[in-house]
């Protein structure tokens, strides 16, 4: 296969930056998305260039690290998957695809489609932890309704990629922070620090420069782990209630 | 934003079921204008449900300009951000209030104030059947009036669950229910208020 790839290019985060046009070409359809960067960047190593800055890790949709605006979309044309799960077989041949880094005030660009992600840091070191004194009680001594459990489990899939604030028309954070407080707050071992939790993210989210919800769904449709907006709801209510308790 | 959006859609109930009144006779609406002129609960209540529209107006912007900081700047993104939202409107909410605190203004203005405004300032209010009359023979008008309600009617079909969501009224199972009703009170919305200018304009009432 062969693309025309229109990439950002930023030297830092400072340098104005732009957008640069490659042509690649014999590029197999199982080739994922990161491998066809791969390939760009080994050819502009040999000629002198310089490669493409972009983040990576697992390459197997765990980590949350990989990013990228994909023709418009983050993690690309694909539903449920992260960057690194996209295969060049989602793109027809002869394709022109635009390659930018993630789009929120609060990710500023670090280097061409790196972005600074430690807003995210910053908002889990609030409050999305669990304080414990003393030694461990056996897991098997709290007992956990199956329900709770799963709703728990489903809030903890989220990998903190960022795809939720990028494809926010507001750069909110709030699925972000909602599968965090979620996760815990339907957990036995979370309820003690519940109501703090979700008063501190909720309000280093907002000190950091995140806009505010308005449930256009944007996160959901774009979350490569499909956490659900109802977390959202959760998120408010904690929140509301700790407010009113104070 | 929610408790404000969730008041007014209280009003939007009360003003509509109050609106039926036209559709069975002149003594009838005569009788309901006359009670909202004097009854007191319902002059405590008009300057009460005015904060409710501007508490929802000053607040949208408010969210609207923290929103807009949000988003970045240094970079000239080429391809418009694509991701699916659960429905236009929803990205679209204060493009919509804008239309409808537009044709709000002409409403108040047409009606309002040539009716309840003068019975607080002590003038003489027209008569307001004949008025209503008069305004939806108007074709120019009841169409204006209907892009007005059909506005409405996307604001309200966001609205109307978004607001639950914002307080933590929903969950998994709640949420489908809500967008569904939604889309349930919204229509009612737009057809009820569009039932009387429809009417008066198709000659079977007035
Ligand atoms: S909620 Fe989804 S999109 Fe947002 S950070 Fe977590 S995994 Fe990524
Ligand atoms: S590189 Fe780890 S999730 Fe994509």
């Amino acid at each position: 296969m062969k693309f025309t790839l229109k990439v950002w290019r930023q030297k830092n985060a400072k340098a104005k930056g732009r957008f640069e046009t490659y042509r690649i070409d014999g590029i197999s359809p199982d080739t994922s998305f990161l491998e066809m960067l791969d390939i760009l960047n080994n050819n502009l190593i040999r000629e002198g260039k310089e490669p493409i800055a972009f983040d990576h890790d697992c390459r197997e949709g765990i980590c949350g690290i990989c990013s990228l605006y994909i023709n418009g979309r983050p993690h690309g044309p694909d539903d449920e998957i992260t960057t690194c799960q996209l295969h060049c077989r989602k793109f027809k041949d002869g394709d022109v695809i635009t390659v930018e880094p993630w789009r929120s005030a609060a990710f500023p660009v670090v280097k061409d489609l790196v972005v600074d992600r430690n807003a995210f840091d910053k908002i889990l070191q609030a409050g999305g932890f669990i304080s414990t004194t003393g030694i461990a009680p056996d897991a098997n001594l709290i007992q956990i309704p199956k329900a709770d459990a799963e709703e728990a489990m489903d809030a903890s899939a989220c990998i903190g990629c960022g795809a939720c604030v990028a494809a926010c028309k507001n750069g909110s954070a709030m699925l972000f922070v909602a599968a965090r407080v979620s996760a815990l707050a339907k957990l036995p071992q979370g309820r003690p620090e519940a109501a703090r939790r979700a008063k501190a993210m909720v309000a280093k989210m907002d000190e950091l420069g995140f806009g505010a919800c308005s449930n256009t769904g944007a996160c959901e449709a774009e979350c490569p782990k499909g956490v659900s907006i109802a977390h959202i709801a959760r998120l408010n209510r904690e929140f509301l209630l700790a407010k009113i308790q104070d | 934003m929610s408790l404000s959006g969730l008041f007014l859609l209280i009003f939007l109930a009360l003003h509509l079921a109050l609106n039926f009144a036209a559709l069975f006779s002149r003594e009838l609406y005569e009788s309901v204008c006359e009670f909202m002129d004097t009854n007191l609960l319902v002059q405590i209540m008009v300057p009460v449900l005015a904060a409710g529209f501007i508490i929802h107006i000053l607040f949208s912007m408010f969210v609207e300009f923290k929103n807009w900081t949000a988003r970045p700047r240094a970079i000239a993104y080429r391809v418009p951000n694509k991701s699916k939202a659960l429905g236009w409107e929803s990205k679209y909410m204060f493009v919509l209030g804008v239309i409808i605190v537009g044709f709000l203004v002409l409403h108040l203005v047409n009606f309002w104030a040539k009716m309840q405004l003068q019975h607080f300032i002590g003038g003489e209010p027209e008569n307001a059947y004949d008025l209503l009359i008069a305004l939806f023979k108007n074709p120019y008008y009841c169409a204006a009036y209907i892009v007005w309600f059909a506005a409405l009617y996307f604001h309200v079909s966001h609205g109307f669950w978004s607001a639950f969501q914002s307080i933590g009224v929903s969950n998994s199972k709640w949420l489908p229910r809500l967008q569904f009703l939604a889309k349930i009170y919204a229509a009612v919305i737009f057809l009820g208020f569009s039932a009387v200018p429809l009417c008066v304009l198709s000659g079977l009432c007035g």
